[in-house]
């Protein structure tokens, strides 16, 4: 019988500590399914953050190393300038990349590290138990903004790749969402053109993944779903902010 | 041998220090050189401390020099105290216009400045000084501080090289 | 030693080219006063043989750019002054934690907070007791002249990568802004075999290897940092060094290291010469501390100790847990970024001296 679907080998065969519903898992998938199809698990050493993700290192079969909260690009910087064939990728939440680790993101992306960032923003602090993220929506409830953001006193969401896309040395970025098939397919895309680009050294990559967080949004997985859709989506519209992946940022 | 050189950045001071150092250093001495730093890169005081010893330096900071090269009037009104009996000051009179009244020291007034611009040597008013230091106390070879010229002028300006030996040797004149 | 092969050089920039010359290729850095030419000299030299010299957004960023790198199997390398260095603490906990090698370059300063530029031993608590949260040391090297800033530089890196543990050159701002003659060592290195815990990719040819410092388990933690402390045993054991200079009847006994051990000796010299029977202790591992020759020195009849410092006495806890009540410890520092005077150090010998008489 011919196989039709199967997990990548880059994912290594264990459960992992996710909440049911929550999107990490197929996001996990996407990775190792992108390095399966490009060749690459044997050369790709890869960077978890601190946050909910903080035990990536345990699933993917790649080289992974852990990095201090926020420093992931700084680390993966580290690694790609001692390992400049390797291909190096961060795995990071909101809190991680765009609070504690903002300064790291945005001077890797401005040097045109040649590295790939994969952002899961799901717009809560998931593993701490739900406080607001730099990517909480205004009037969003969390246990740190009980009477939702307050945009007088929390201040406003950070748009990550909109933000990025104004620096010379970012050759790809895009937002994406795994809320459906057809949007998981085109993370899946995007995830193989971020490594690809990297491959070719085109300079620095992000692809911002939109995600569920059914425990701490209080929701059921399908209505976290929903959510998603009719809260992040305006605030973060899916689609392409950058594409220098023909010539590089450094063109000759 | 302790010493002290002192003026404005951008006299050459801490090059002067360097080369008498680095004389050391040809004839197999023990040597140290130790600049202050400051947030004045340009215009504001410049010292060095130099030692040059038969024994391992101590402390490189020279509080007490045995000879003073002072460059500015500043440098002059702070250090000229501290130069331990029996030692010597070389001072650039151009741009020092008083005269010392210790008697327990030589002084030796040289119109480095001057004498640079006058002899096509601007910028060079150090060296003469070096030089005349060189002939009052005899710190090292003369051959040797032309040898360690060559090592102190950097390889993109050896065009500057015997200019600055010319500005020794004229100190030594003096 | 033949004069052709000695060059005068500049402590932070003789660092540097020890640094290279011992085989690192990778310097993240990020500009203070007074370690400044370190990185410039790493900007110059690193772009032509091949290495990377890179200029980082910050030190916290720095010192996790050599966590990547030293991960990578390679030599890798920082250097700041003490407001930095306490920014790189948080990433030297994780390469403490993550058993990662690298060096670290501290060129102190006065402090605290902004402080001063001018130099300081102040930082000697940082560097041997917290240079990071959790339980954990570092290897601590005090060089007194630029030739041993060279020499330990060497030394530093091949512990590092021996033991697997980040180290760090203890210099201050007059050590790394004099100039001394120096040779460097015609040394072959020979590269440690780092291909059991690398991250270098798995070829698909071995099972993944993971840097990390993150034990959820208490047991499992506790296993981690007592293995870890096994090994530290073996460096306290192997690789305490420090110089003694006429302890072998001394009745009172300096102890200094780095800029200040260079004063406390012409101070010595000088309380040798009315007659008072001083040495000079000078610890150059501060982490392994040399405390069995403090010991040594009681044993053989000192009646005190003095530590001198560029600091307000830090170094005097180290003494005085060595001497152990077994003899007087005295304390003479000059802070903010002040050098103590060979002058002073003879007082307060003599101070010591006469209050035994």
């Amino acid at each position: 019988m011919a196989v039709v679907y199967q997990r990548p080998h880059s994912l290594i065969d264990i459960p992992t500590h996710y909440c049911p519903g929550c999107t990490h898992g197929i996001i996990h998938k996407l990775v190792a399914q992108a390095m399966d199809d490009l060749g690459v698990e044997g050369k790709a050493v890869g960077v978890a953050p601190v946050g909910c993700s903080v035990m990536a290192y345990d699933y993917f079969n790649c080289d992974m190393l852990e990095a201090a909260h926020g420093r992931a690009p700084a680390v993966a910087t580290g690694l790609k300038r001692a390992l400049p064939d390797n291909l190096i990728f961060t795995y990071q939440g909101d809190g991680d990349l765009a609070a504690i680790g903002t300064a790291e993101t945005v001077h890797a992306a401005t040097r045109g590290e040649n590295i790939t960032v994969i952002f899961v923003n799901n717009a809560i602090y998931g593993m701490t138990g739900g406080q607001m993220a730099p990517t909480t929506l205004p009037g969003q409830v969390t246990q740190t903004t009980p009477y939702g953001r307050d945009i007088h006193t929390a201040g406003f969401p950070i748009r990550v790749c909109e933000m990025l896309s104004t620096l010379s040395g970012v050759a790809y970025a895009e937002r994406v969402a795994v809320d459906t098939i057809p949007n998981i397919r085109k993370a899946q895309a995007a995830i193989k053109k971020a490594f690809t680009c990297q491959l070719e050294k085109k300079g620095f990559s992000i692809v911002e993944i939109l995600s569920t967080c059914p425990t701490n949004w209080g929701l059921s997985p399908k209505e976290a779903l929903q959510w998603l859709r009719d809260n992040m989506m305006p605030y973060y519209p899916l689609g392409v902010y950058t594409d220098r992946t023909e010539k590089g940022v450094r063109p000759e | 041998m302790n010493i002290l050189l002192a003026g404005f950045g951008g006299q050459g001071v801490l090059f002067a220090g360097k080369v008498m150092a680095y004389s050391g250093l040809l004839e197999e001495k023990y040597v140290s050189w130790l600049p202050s730093y400051g947030p004045e890169m340009r215009g504001g005081t410049a010292n060095c401390s130099v030692c040059i010893s038969d024994q391992p330096i101590g402390s490189p900071l020279v509080l007490n020099p045995d000879v003073l090269i002072a460059m500015n009037l500043p440098s002059y009104d702070k250090f000229i105290d501290a130069v331990v009996p029996g030692g010597i000051a070389v001072i650039d009179s151009s741009l020092i216009n008083k005269k010392c009244t210790r008697t327990d020291i030589q002084c030796f007034y040289v119109p480095a400045t001057e004498l640079a611009d006058e002899k096509g040597l601007h910028g060079l008013a150090n060296n003469i000084i070096v030089g005349k230091v060189l002939k009052e106390t005899g710190f090292a070879k003369t051959e040797t501080v032309e040898a360690a010229m060559a090592k102190c002028v950097p390889a993109k300006k050896q065009h500057l090289l015997e200019p600055n030996i010319n500005a020794v040797k004229l100190g030594m004149s003096l | 030693m033949a004069s052709s092969q000695k060059v005068l050089m500049k402590g932070n920039e003789a660092l540097a080219e020890a640094a290279i010359q011992a085989g690192c290729r990778h310097f993240f850095g990020y500009p203070i006063t007074p370690q400044t030419e370190v990185a410039a000299y790493m900007a110059k030299r690193m772009p032509k043989i091949g290495g990377t010299y890179l200029q980082a957004e910050s030190e916290v960023a720095a010192i996790n750019m050599v966590y990547g790198a030293s991960s990578a199997g390679v030599r890798a390398m920082t250097s700041s002054s003490s407001p930095g260095i306490s920014l790189k603490t948080e990433g030297i906990s994780y390469l403490a934690g993550a058993d990662l090698p690298c060096l670290i370059i501290n060129v102190q300063r006065g402090g605290p907070g902004l402080g001063g530029i001018q130099p300081s031993q102040a930082d000697y608590w940082q560097a041997t007791r917290a240079p990071g949260h959790g339980d954990l040391h570092i290897l601590v090297f005090a060089p007194a002249t630029i030739q041993e800033m060279v020499d330990l530089v060497f030394d530093a890196f091949e512990l590092a990568d021996t033991y697997r543990m980040p180290a760090m050159i203890l210099a201050d701002g007059m050590l790394g802004q004099m100039m001394e003659p120096v040779i460097f060592p015609e040394k072959q290195v020979t590269p440690i075999d780092k291909s059991g815990w690398a991250t270098t990719g798995t070829q698909c040819q071995r099972p993944h290897h993971v840097t990390n410092s993150l034990f959820l388990q208490p047991d499992q933690l506790e296993q981690k940092v007592v293995e870890r402390f096994e090994r530290y045993a073996q460096i306290q054991e192997k690789h305490t060094r420090c110089e003694e200079y006429l302890t072998e009847d001394a009745e009172y006994v300096v102890v200094a290291y780095g800029a200040t051990a260079r004063i406390a000796r012409s101070a010595v010299n000088a309380a040798r010469e009315q007659g008072i029977k001083a040495g000079l202790i000078r610890p150059i591992t501060l982490w392994p501390y040399p405390s069995a020759a403090i010991s040594a020195a009681v044993d053989r009849g000192a009646k005190g100790f003095l530590s001198v410092e560029m600091s307000m006495g830090q170094m005097v806890d180290d003494v005085r847990l060595a001497v152990n009540g077994r003899a007087q410890v005295a304390f003479f520092g000059r802070t903010g970024g002040i050098i103590p005077t060979p002058a002073e150090v003879l007082e307060h010998i003599q101070k010591l001296a006469g209050g035994e008489r």
